[in-house]
């Protein structure tokens, strides 16, 4: 069966029927990730004032990587330039080279979500510990030359682990909210390179210990579901492009100005997967 | 042939012969990666250079992050020169998102109890 409307555009709407598609999808897409969005503005202006987890309803601020978050979004950009790119190079007739702007392109998301991964079991691994005596500190700790994910405090019982040597996090001044003094000591202590404090904690003494996972606080659960779900559509068109650089592009010599309309359709998701993180790059990392 | 004649980078190069106008579109989309990257680097240091105020801070954030979006969506996606359909659907979008987001921060103020929800974190 011949689908109409591939190439030549109908009349009514001007344009070919996947792009009215894609639009469609695309304009579902801003509320699926509108709800998300407005979820977190919500969780954010209703959080007390404090630094966390000094104030356990507060607002985390600068825990999350921020170089690591930067160069993620260059990867990103410069994958949106060259989808774009590619898909020139279809126009000018030339294959070679919309295949080398597309592999380009998948390396780059398959590196985004290489990135995102190691930002995730760093997270796993750090951890939100309150002691007896009412100081709550956070940090990571090795047991047996290797960091543990995802512990709880009976988790370490468990084991009959006694002391635990943590490696407590002195936090930087991204840590306090904008507008709160930053203590003296802090700026001094990361001016001389020290970032961690070492403590032995007896686990006698400690009331409760977390990961940074999403039951730990409302930042890690919008965090995490945000941008999972962002990760998810990374990898949705990863496969798509991939799927048209490597197994569909018999179309291309079927029918060129087809598989030319695939890839801005292909294209225009990459794009609105990019639209998603400038917006949720700035809003989880730097505010 | 998509008889399409949309004045957006690239719909003309289809027709060859006007290589001339796809190298300008290509510089086009060069410089607006260029200036993405830009932005994302002022996002950082604005960050950097605590302006003491939280609202100053996120305006200054999202104001950057609006103009990036404004690139990619007019340039990279063209829909500075879409057609009406495209409009039509996205400025019903735009509505509804607009309405929802103000619906559920609206809920901030809780009418039945008159106070704010809190945080619920428990360590």
């Amino acid at each position: 069966m011949d689908i109409p409307y591939t190439v030549n555009p109908r009349s009514d709407t001007g344009l070919y029927n996947a792009k009215v598609g894609i639009w469609l999808f695309l304009a579902s897409e801003v509320m699926l990730f509108g709800a998300f969005f407005s979820a977190y503005i919500l969780l954010r202006v209703t959080a007390q004032q404090g630094f966390w987890p000094d104030v356990a309803d507060g607002w985390p601020h600068g825990l999350l990587n921020i170089p690591i978050g930067t160069f993620n979004t260059a990867v990103l950009i410069s994958s949106s330039v060259t989808v774009v790119m590619a898909w020139m190079a279809l126009k000018e007739n030339n294959f070679p080279k919309f295949r080398n702007f597309m592999l380009f392109t998948v390396a780059c998301a398959l590196g985004f979500l290489g990135i995102k991964t190691f930002e995730y079991k760093e997270k796993f691994s750090h951890y939100v510990i309150r002691t007896t005596d009412g100081k709550v500190v956070t940090g990571h700790f090795d047991v047996d030359g290797k960091s543990p994910l995802f512990w709880t405090l009976d988790t370490v019982k468990s084991k009959n682990i006694e002391k635990l040597k943590v490696e407590v996090d002195i936090p930087n001044r991204y840590r306090f909210p904008v507008g709160m003094q930053v203590p003296e000591d802090i700026h001094k202590a990361h001016a001389e390179g020290r970032h961690h404090d070492e403590r032995v904690i007896e686990v006698s003494q400690i009331d409760s210990l977390k990961a940074f996972i999403p039951s730990t606080h409302p930042f890690f659960a919008i965090y995490f579901t945000m941008t999972f779900l962002h990760g998810l559509h990374v990898l949705g068109g990863a496969i798509v492009l991939a799927y048209f650089t490597f197994i569909g592009t018999d179309l291309w010599r079927k029918n060129p100005e087809q598989f030319t309309n695939r890839i801005e359709v292909g294209g225009l998701f990459w794009h609105f997967v990019d639209l998603v993180w400038i917006f949720l790059f700035p809003v989880v990392y730097l505010l | 042939m998509s008889h399409n004649h949309h004045s957006s980078p690239g719909h003309e190069a289809a027709h060859g012969g006007h290589d001339h106008d796809a190298e300008g579109h290509k510089k086009i989309y060069w410089a607006v990666g260029t200036a993405l990257l830009v932005g994302t680097v002022i996002t950082v240091l604005a960050r950097e250079w605590e302006f003491n105020s939280v609202a100053l801070t996120i305006a200054v954030a999202l104001f950057v992050a609006s103009i990036k979006a404004f690139l990619v969506c007019g340039y990279f996606m063209h829909l500075l020169s879409e057609k009406k359909v495209v409009y039509l659907t996205l400025a019903t979008t735009v509505a509804f998102a607009v309405a929802m987001v103000g619906l559920i921060l609206w809920s901030d103020k809780d009418p039945v109890t008159g106070t704010s929800p809190k945080t619920f974190y428990v360590p």
